[in-house]
C-alpha cells in the first residue's frame, strides 16, 4: 500500500450504553477499491459517517485524505464524495439544477460546473435528461444521478454506502462498471454493499464488520484462508462411489461441499488439482478439476454460520 | 475541539437557492394571494372611509393601516394574524424535509456545516417575508396616493417603515418557531400542526387565559380601593410573553402616533398632557423599544435552540 488515503484507530461510537462502532482500525490505500460488509446494525454506515464528519466518533482518530474528519471536516468534505443509499433529490428541480447546488456547496465557479455536469452525465449514461424534473426519474437514474454528483466534484475518495441496493441486475451491472471507472481514475472507493458478488467483483480488498467490529479484513483469497480454512477452491466433477469421504480424508483439505450428484467443491491450502486426480483415477471416472476463486458469499455465510454457533 | 473554516461557508448558496425555492413555489403564492388580497381589501376599504369621514388629519396614511371598516379588520390586525400563517407555511418543513427527501446527508456532505445550512434556510426565509412585505406595503403605498391625492409624510414615511421592522421581527418569532419544529418531528404534518398550535393559543386562547391566571395569583382585578395594581401588573406581564402582544403594541404605538403609555397610567402621569396630541417619531420608538427588541430577541432565543437541537441531531438520510 503507497499511499494512505483513510486511515482510523481506534473509532468508537456509543449511543448512551449502545456501542454502535466499537474500535475500527483501517487503512484503506490510495486508489484501492475497498468493500466493506456486515449485517444490518452492524456499524458500517456509522463508520462511513464519521469518516465523513457527520458524526463525531466517541473514541478514537481518523484521517481522510490527510485531514481529521472531527478537526478539518470542510477539507474532508471537498476531497470526498458521498453516495448515500437510496439517495434523495430535490423532485421540484432539474437534474442540472440539484447538481449545480451543491456544485457550489462544494466551491465549483459556473464554468466549472457547467463543464463537469455535461462531461458528468454523458459518463453516468444520462446525457439528454439534464434539464428534466428529478421527479420524473427512476431509482436507477437517481442513483446515477447521484454517481453524476461525486464525479462532477471529483475527489480523491469516493464513499458508496449500498449504492446498488434498489437497482435492477442490468443497472447494477453498468452501475459497478462505472465504479470500476472510478478506480480507473484514481479514485479511492469504500463500498459498502449487501450483495457479496458484486463487492468481490470490483473491490481489492474487503473489511467484514460484525456488532460493530472489524472481524475480518484482507483480500477475498486471504478471507478465504481464515474463515475457510483455504485460499483455494477446486470444483471436481466425477462420477464413482465415496468421494466425498476420499477427498475429505486428503491431507490440506479443509473443506468438502457436495454440490450435485456428481459435483463437489472442495476448499483446499493449496493446489490439489493434482493429487485429486491421482486419488480418483483408480476408482472412479474423472470428468473434470476445476480451479474456482472463493466466493466472498461463503466467506460471509461460513464467518456468520460459526459466530451464531459460538454464540 | 476547534472546527477549522468558517461556519458560514455556504450560506449564500444555501439561502440563494432556499429563497427562489421559498418565492418560487405554489404554496407561496397561494398563501401571498391570500394575504395581498385580504391586506389590499382592508386599505381599500380604510382609504373610501377616510375619504368619507376624515376631512384633515396629519397622519393620513397611517390611518389607511389602522382603520377598520366593516366586515373587514384593519390592515394590521390582517397582517398580525396572517403574517405567522405565512412564516409557519416557510419553516414547518425546512429541516425535516431535507431528512424526508433524503438529501440532508448528501447537502452535509459538501463542504459545509450544519451551521449554515440552518441559518441559510432561517435568512432566506426572512428575505421571503421581507420581499412579500416590501411588495405589499408598496401597494399599500401606491393605492393611498392614488385614491387619497396625497404623498406620505416624512414621519411618516418613518413609522411605516418601524412597522415593516416590527412585523418583520414578528415573522421571524414565528418562522424561527415553525423551523425549531420543524427540527423537533421527523413528520413535516406533526411539525405544522404544533406551530398552528402555538400560533392559535397566542393568537386565541392567550387573552383569555392571562386574566385567569392573573385573577388566581394577584386577586380580582377590582378591589374596593379601585383597580388591583398587582393584577394589572401581572396580567401585563403574561400578556407580554406572547409575540402577538408585542406585535399589537409596537403596531398601535407607530401607526397612531396619540399613544403615550404602553400599559397602565396613574392620573399623576398624564397630568399636563395635551391628550391626543401625537409624539415625535422618536418618542413612539422609545416608546416601542422594550417590545421590539423582545421580538428580536425572542426570534434569536427560538433559533438558538433550534440551532442546539440541529447540531445534535444524527444524520443518516
Amino acid at each position: 500500500m503507497s499511499e494512505v488515503a483513510i486511515r482510523a484507530h481506534g473509532l468508537t461510537k456509543r449511543y448512551g450504553a449502545v456501542v454502535a462502532v466499537d474500535h475500527v482500525d483501517i487503512e484503506v490505500g490510495a486508489g484501492e477499491v475497498v468493500g466493506i460488509l456486515g449485517p444490518n446494525g452492524s456499524g458500517k454506515t456509522t463508520t462511513i459517517l464519521m469518516l465523513l464528519g457527520l458524526t463525531e466518533p466517541t473514541e478514537g482518530r481518523a484521517e481522510v485524505a490527510g485531514f481529521d474528519p472531527l478537526r478539518a471536516p470542510l477539507e474532508v468534505k471537498r476531497r470526498v464524495g458521498y453516495l448515500p443509499d437510496s439517495v434523495g433529490f430535490y423532485d421540484g428541480l432539474s437534474a442540472r439544477d440539484n447538481l449545480a447546488y451543491t456544485g457550489r456547496l462544494a466551491g465549483l465557479t459556473r464554468g466549472e460546473i457547467d463543464d463537469r455536469f455535461e462531461r458528468a452525465m454523458i459518463r453516468v449514461g444520462l446525457p439528454d435528461v439534464g434539464r428534466e424534473r428529478v421527479s420524473s426519474f427512476s431509482r436507477g437514474m437517481r442513483q446515477r444521478l447521484g454517481l453524476a454528483e461525486i464525479l462532477m466534484k471529483e475527489p480523491q475518495i469516493a464513499i458508496l454506502d449500498e449504492p446498488t441496493a434498489t437497482l435492477d441486475p442490468h443497472s447494477t451491472q453498468e452501475f459497478l462498471a462505472m465504479i470500476r471507472g472510478l478506480k480507473a481514475d484514481g479514485t479511492t472507493v469504500l463500498l459498502s454493499s449487501h450483495h457479496l458478488d458484486q463487492v468481490q467483483s470490483v473491490c481489492d480488498r474487503v473489511a467484514l464488520f460484525n456488532r460493530g467490529r472489524i472481524a475480518l479484513a484482507g483480500s477475498v483469497t486471504e478471507l478465504a484462508q481464515q474463515v475457510l480454512g483455504g485460499g483455494h477452491v477446486i470444483d471436481v466433477e466425477v462420477h464413482g462411489p465415496d468421494v466425498a469421504e476420499r477427498l475429505r480424508r486428503m491431507p490440506d483439505v479443509a473443506r468438502v461441499q457436495t454440490l450435485g450428484p456428481e459435483l463437489y467443491r472442495v476448499d483446499c491450502a493449496r493446489d490439489l488439482r493434482a493429487e485429486i486426480a491421482r486419488e480418483l483415477a483408480a476408482s472412479s471416472a474423472l470428468v473434470g478439476l476445476r480451479f474456482a476463486a472463493p466466493s466472498l458469499n461463503e466467506v460471509y455465510t461460513r464467518y456468520f454460520d460459526e459466530a451464531r454457533d459460538a454464540a | 475541539m476547534r472546527r477549522e473554516g468558517s461556519p458560514l461557508t455556504g450560506v449564500g448558496v444555501v439561502l440563494a437557492k432556499e429563497a427562489a425555492d421559498y418565492l418560487s413555489g405554489p404554496r407561496m403564492w397561494l398563501l401571498e394571494a391570500l394575504v395581498f388580497l385580504t391586506a389590499i381589501g382592508a386599505a381599500y376599504a380604510a382609504i373610501l372611509s377616510i375619504r368619507a369621514t376624515i376631512g384633515e388629519s396629519p397622519f393620513l396614511f397611517l390611518r389607511l393601516f389602522t382603520m377598520a371598516q366593516d366586515p373587514l379588520p384593519s390592515f394590521i390586525s390582517l397582517i398580525g394574524f396572517l403574517i405567522p400563517l405565512v412564516a409557519i407555511a416557510i419553516g414547518f418543513d425546512a429541516v425535516n424535509g431535507e431528512f424526508s427527501r433524503r438529501t440532508m446527508s448528501r447537502v452535509l456532505a459538501q463542504p459545509i456545516y450544519r451551521d449554515a445550512l440552518l441559518l441559510g434556510k432561517f435568512l432566506a426565509g426572512l428575505l421571503a417575508l421581507a420581499i412579500g412585505l416590501v411588495s405589499l406595503w408598496l401597494l399599500v403605498i401606491g393605492l393611498g396616493l392614488l385614491l387619497l391625492g396625497l404623498p406620505p409624510s416624512g414621519e411618516e414615511t418613518i413609522r411605516m417603515a418601524g412597522f415593516f421592522v416590527a412585523t418583520l421581527a414578528y415573522g421571524g418569532v414565528w418562522l424561527a418557531m415553525a423551523m425549531l419544529f420543524s427540527v423537533v418531528f421527523r413528520a413535516p404534518a406533526t411539525a405544522a400542526l404544533a406551530a398552528l398550535g402555538m400560533w392559535l393559543l397566542f393568537a386565541l386562547f392567550w387573552s383569555v387565559l392571562t386574566p385567569l391566571v392573573s385573577a388566581l395569583v394577584a386577586g380580582p382585578p377590582d378591589t374596593i380601593f379601585g383597580p388591583n395594581l398587582a393584577y394589572l401588573h401581572l396580567s401585563q406581564a403574561l400578556d407580554r410573553i406572547s409575540p402577538n402582544t408585542l406585535y399589537a403594541e409596537t403596531a398601535l404605538a407607530l401607526l397612531q402616533p396619540a399613544t403615550r403609555a404602553l400599559g397602565p397610567v396613574f392620573y399623576s402621569q398624564i397630568q399636563g398632557a395635551l391628550l391626543g396630541t401625537p409624539l415625535p417619531a422618536a418618542q413612539s420608538f422609545l416608546l416601542i423599544w422594550p417590545q421590539l427588541t423582545g421580538l428580536v430577541a425572542t426570534m434569536i432565543v427560538i433559533f438558538a435552540i433550534a440551532y442546539i437541537v440541529f447540531q445534535r441531531q444524527e444524520i443518516r438520510a
